[in-house]
């Protein structure tokens, strides 16, 4: 049943808003014990929720009639914090931590009648691509199709959720490729906005410059509604974009004839796997057919230099974005015995892993005197660099195409042979518009082998809505 | 460059971080390969070229010089246990 459809059987109380909670939590309950998808169910916040609606329901109270997510599940990455739920960002140091107060974006699910299901699974803060570097004592969430191969990551539980339960919308977040990356290996849509256009207050940070929420989902329908949403100016965030909100869902549906899209010319051939390829051409054409123009375009910059680059601000940003986790005033505490640092260090050795002690590392190495213009600092002009080729671009193009990743959902047993640079390699297609603060989708294109593959378009700042356009296109010639 | 035992030592111990002697030999040849990877920045001509700190044009942004509702201090103590008189309690500070 499409989104809408379901509202309208909400508010006229054909579906009863508990009941159908009541079965949703259920379900996913049920989906978790087999694939691992959600740290937290919060059980207890969504009856809430759903009663308290449906009292107004059954009052017809003038608030209801408005309200865009009705009764619609929505899960949380685990970074993202929910009043009263525990949210860990996957990582033990914060076991424990039940926040005070509601991210943004949340906030406004609630408002807006979206019922919060649980937190979703991921890799510790955000750290990998493959949902693997989930912290102590988390569970590895497992690929919907082939649970002997990964989901993606870093919000591997989101993408699986959402392909796995339906009549639900998960709020993802991205640093480096964390939503479309797992999206494509799941087989939905997954929409990460421009830099700014959601607020990040009640984010537990990875990267400052580099942090977006956006939402994942079965159709892009559900994209477009649920990012409609969370959008908008937050005096919270001194990085929110104070522009006009827009209404995205009027781009479904409507016609690319005449949009230009630019097809990344470094970004096939060698390294893509045969199969990736044929089906990312088959989205192109797709476009072509409903009048869209394609056009080769070199872009070397972005994706010779993306991952260094990525990397390098990622983990210089995340190093101090970490230091304020020492098990003193939430998550995880330890007997006060020692000194400050000695204090400190027990803490963080305990219970950070080892994706997160490397990053940490890494991080503050490049921000180390004698290191940091060689490094922290170069990696921010090459960025200007990127965006400047990017701009350029965009001046011909509407969005650039690419396959979203090179390669078929791996196997576990593949991922654990890989080192952790081959492992950074996963980002290829998506660190550079994460880089440069681009909006990019994840729009489902094909199977082989019965495993999903994805393409991924990337449009100029504040440009959600052709995203939305040319993925609905692609999503109707289906 | 050389990444060396003493280095990661070092950077670790800046970090508040301490590496068992299994992490040290794990992390070892890995950061010198990934650090050898980044290194191919220098590649890039950057002459007269300005950092992008944030990836989006942004303005300084403030707030109204006014009094707001914030959390509480009883909010604030209750998600430790280490706390005393109202305050939060650390370990020795020497």
């Amino acid at each position: 049943m499409a989104t809408n459809q379901f509202i309208e059987k909400i508010k006229n109380q054909e579906i009863d808003i508990v009941e159908h909670t009541e079965k949703l939590i259920e379900e996913s309950k049920e989906i978790n014990k087999e694939y691992n998808y959600l740290n937290i169910i919060s059980e207890e916040l969504a009856l809430q929720q759903a009663d308290s609606l449906k009292k107004l329901i059954k009052n017809k109270d003038k608030s209801i009639k408005n309200k865009k997510l009705l009764g619609i599940a929505v899960s949380v990455k685990d970074s993202i914090c929910v009043k009263d739920v525990e949210s860990t960002a996957g990582s033990r140091i914060l076991q424990g931590y039940k926040p005070l107060f509601d991210a943004f974006a949340v906030q406004r699910v609630k408002e807006e009648g979206g019922i919060i299901i649980g937190k979703t699974c991921q890799d510790e803060f955000g750290f990998g691509g493959f949902s693997v570097n989930v912290g102590i004592g988390c569970k590895v969430p497992l690929n919907p199709f082939d649970k002997e191969r990964s989901c993606g990551g870093s919000s591997g539980g989101a993408a699986g959720l959402s392909q796995k339960l339906d009549g639900h919308i998960a709020l993802g977040e991205s640093t480096g490729g964390s939503i479309v990356e797992p999206a494509s290996f799941c087989g939905v849509y997954g929409l990460c906005p421009t830099y700014g256009r959601v607020s990040r207050y009640g984010l537990i940070d990875f990267a400052n410059s580099l942090d977006k929420i956006g939402p994942m989902g079965k159709n892009i329908e559900d994209a477009a509604l649920l990012i409609g949403v969370i959008s908008g100016h937050d005096a919270k965030d001194s990085t929110s974009l104070n522009v006009k909100n827009e209404n995205y869902e009027s781009y479904l549906k409507k016609p690319v004839k005449g949009m230009k899209i630019g097809i990344i010319k470094e970004a096939f051939g060698s390294g893509v796997e045969r199969e990736v390829e044929k089906n990312v051409y088959n989205g192109i054409e797709e476009l072509e057919e409903e009048g869209a123009k394609a056009e080769e375009i070199s872009l070397e910059l972005p994706i010779k230099y993306g991952i260094a680059t990525y990397y390098m601000i990622a983990t210089s940003e995340a190093s101090t974005n970490l230091a304020k986790l020492c098990g003193m005033r939430y998550g995880m505490a330890e007997k006060l015995e020692g000194s400050f640092n000695e204090y400190f260090t027990k803490v963080r050795s305990n219970n950070f892993g080892d994706e997160v002690k490397r990053r940490i590392i890494i991080g503050t190495f490049a921000r180390m005197a004698g290191y940091r213009d060689a490094f922290y600092l170069k990696a921010m002009k090459v960025r200007t660099l990127m965006i400047n080729e990017y701009k350029k671009a965009f001046k011909k193009f509407d969005a650039l195409v690419s396959p979203t990743t090179s390669i078929l959902a791996p196997k576990f047993s593949d991922i654990g042979n890989l080192t952790p640079l081959q492992h950074y390699m996963i980002d290829l297609m998506t660190v550079s518009p994460n880089v440069c603060g681009l909006p990019h989708l994840n729009v489902p294109v094909g199977f082989e082998k019965n495993l999903p593959i994805g393409m991924l378009l990337t449009a100029d700042h504040l440009q959600e809505g052709k995203l939305i356009k040319l993925g609905s296109a692609v999503e109707k010639g289906k | 460059m050389q990444v060396d035992r003493k280095l990661l030592e070092h950077v670790a111990e800046v970090a508040r971080i301490k590496l068992t002697e299994e992490e040290v030999n794990k992390f070892l040849p890995q950061l010198k390969e990934a650090l050898e990877f980044f290194s191919k920045l220098k590649e890039v001509n950057t002459e007269g070229v300005k950092p992008s700190f944030q990836p989006v044009e942004l303005k300084n942004a403030m707030r109204e010089d006014k009094e707001k509702e914030c959390l509480s201090q009883e909010d604030a103590l209750s998600l430790t246990e280490h706390k005393k008189d109202g305050y939060f309690k650390g370990p020795r500070a020497v």
